[in-house]
């Protein structure tokens, strides 16, 4: 059986007409210490299936087991890094992450806790900023700050929500290093959304395309068999990579995109006849539009 | 100098300067005249004219209340103090009544905020009661409160019908700003610091207190201002219907008695506390928004 699994998962929201089927048919399992990376459009309903992972949203059909158990709420046994970090303004650094350490080891003395926060501040190199609050940070010390509050958690699972979406292509780059880095040092499983193929291929053990939606499902997996670490100045000359790539998104351009929609309706034309300049002003009402269906007689020549 | 401190400075007192003449030319001026009269004696009369007669002008004013603001807590008698022992009064009055507001208003406002069954139950009734006047709360208060009656051994009255009505309008009056800022804002909380919340598996109490507060802080102190600033209104409506001692006491009695020139001193003191407490509020406002 599979550490982390989703069967037959299907999820939509709104009701009647209006209802769009977000996901469909979502089968994946997760071996426990993998980095699998999802990688698909924007607006596919990725953050869907990691909130349905989470436990912040339940599926409408079908299951998702961590371990064999069904999840239906969310649990600290999986850590969420939210796409826009998802930080508390009004306190530090060491508070936000030592919030999260005090509600899932309430037992520890303190001097433990203490220490476990420090480490997880340490591991994403914010020491000199622990005492600073969210908006005195740049969005990359944000982002790692939700990550080392992740992290500090201990979960079995780690869900990382689109984490470097929004940073400039320095600081993501900064930012992979040090995910990959950790993923060396702690093996938790972990559970990678992303847009960026490039950035599932240097960080995952295997890349799942998630095809565009409505009705997104996930596309044949690729495993992403490159030595550890990988190194992105030479991984670009690597044939594997190149191959992986292809695939990837081949399937997301081809099968797995976005699909023509056929609409049809009905064209109404406005009940309203241009204005006629010759008719009289009527006192306080002026010209009134004139209706098609109002005009009760209509006279049409016809050239002899 | 600098310009921009220059016309923050100057250009308030140009303001001021100009009321103060408008208020000088509508003021009726005494006018000694030297009349023959009946008898043929030489009498001194003297009239008041002017736009309006009664009213005293900016010196007269200061030259009646000048023992009242030179003796700022003088007490002679329960209606007669220095106007500074009246704000007091009033202060005290107020206070105790804002926090009454605070205090209900605010887990109200969240009850709103986090329950839209709750919203829908009690929303009307609350739209309904927000509009109503000071004036018309102060009698319901004398009848709910009519069996009220705290007195000391001597048998003096400490907290009558009359005080516990007084602090029931302005808790009443002063209550909404509060529960509706609060609504607003706890509605107004971004998902994310929920979720947070969640995946934490925070305990109610915890999210509260580590969540919610924290995160409606901004709106609830916005609230807090407004509140006080109607809270303030009401004294003086509740004093005036009630005769207690203090601001708007003392204007009602001044103006039973036709002292003009006292009601203008209250209406000047009135004014300027009022404006006093908005700016401690807000200077308090600013700084948990800063956050």
């Amino acid at each position: 059986m599979a550490f982390l699994e989703l069967k037959k998962v299907r999820k939509g929201f709104g009701a009647g007409e209006k209802r769009t089927q977000v996901l469909s048919d979502i089968d994946i399992a997760i071996e426990e210490g993998e980095f699998v990376a999802i990688v698909g459009y924007s607006g596919a309903g990725k953050t869907t299936l990691i909130s349905l992972i989470a436990g912040l949203l339940r599926p409408d059909s079908g299951s998702v087991t961590l371990k064999g158990v069904e999840i239906t709420e969310p649990g600290p046994d999986r850590g969420v890094v939210f796409q826009n970090y998802s930080l508390l303004p009004w306190m530090t650094v060491y508070e936000n992450i030592a919030l999260a350490v005090d509600q899932i080891f309430p037992n520890w003395s303190p001097e433990k806790k203490k220490q476990h926060t420090e480490k997880y501040i340490a591991m994403v190199n914010l020491s000199p900023a622990r005492e600073k609050k969210p908006g005195e940070l740049s969005g990359g010390m944000r982002q790692r700050v939700s990550v080392a509050r992740a992290l500090a958690m201990e979960p079995q699972v780690l869900l990382l929500d689109e984490p470097l979406s929004a940073l400039d292509a320095l600081t993501r780059a900064t930012l992979q290093d040090e995910i990959e880095r950790i993923w060396e040092k702690e093996k938790r499983t972990v559970v990678l959304i992303t847009n960026d193929v490039d950035e599932g291929i240097l960080l995952a053990d295997r890349i799942v395309p998630l095809s565009a939606g409505p009705n997104a499902t996930l596309g044949p997996s690729v495993r992403v068999d490159i030595e550890r670490p990988r190194d992105r100045k030479a991984i670009n000359h690597d044939p594997r990579y190149k191959e992986i790539r292809r695939e990837v998104i081949g399937y997301l351009l081809g099968d797995g995109g976005r699909k023509r929609v056929k609409v049809s309706k009905t064209l109404v034309l406005p009940n309203l006849l241009p204005e006629d300049l010759d008719a009289p002003r009527q006192w306080f009402r002026g010209r009134q539009p004139r209706r098609r269906d109002e005009i009760k007689h209509e006279a049409v020549e016809i050239g002899s | 100098m600098n310009k921009t401190k220059f016309d923050s400075i100057l250009l308030p007192f140009v303001g001021i300067a100009a009321c103060v003449f408008i208020w000088w030319c509508v003021a009726g001026k005494p006018v000694t005249k030297q009349v023959r009269d009946d008898f043929g004696d030489v009498v001194t009369v003297t009239s008041r004219v002017g736009i309006s007669a009664d009213l005293p002008g900016p010196i007269e004013t200061w030259h009646k209340t000048r023992d009242y603001i030179l003796k700022p807590f003088e007490k002679r008698g329960e209606l007669d103090q220095g106007i500074l022992a009246f704000t007091w009064l009033s202060l005290k009055l107020v206070a105790q009544g804002y926090c009454i507001a605070l205090l209900v208003g605010t887990p109200i406002g969240f009850c709103l905020g986090l329950s839209k069954t709750f919203s829908k139950i009690f929303d009307p009734i609350i739209q309904i009661l927000r509009p109503v006047s000071p004036l018309a709360w102060l009698p319901l208060g004398m009848v709910l409160f009519s069996s009220v009656k705290i007195s000391d051994a001597a048998g003096h009255v400490l907290f009558g019908a009359i005080d516990a009505a007084a602090l029931f309008t302005i808790a009443v009056c002063a209550m909404w700003p509060t529960v509706l800022n609060t609504a607003v804002g706890v509605r107004a909380i971004p998902q994310d610091y929920l979720n947070v919340a969640k995946v934490l598996k925070l305990s109610r109490a915890k999210t509260l207190c580590k969540v919610l507060v924290p995160a409606t802080l901004p709106y609830m102190f916005t609230g807090f201002r407004l509140s006080l600033g109607i809270a303030w209104l009401v004294i003086v409506a509740a004093e005036m219907l009630t005769g207690r001692p203090g601001v708007g006491g003392f204007l009602w009695q001044q103006y039973n008695a036709q002292s003009f020139a006292h009601i203008i001193l209250c209406i000047l003191t009135i004014g300027v506390v009022g404006f006093v407490l908005d700016r401690l509020m807000s200077v308090v406002e600013r700084r948990f928004k800063a956050v």
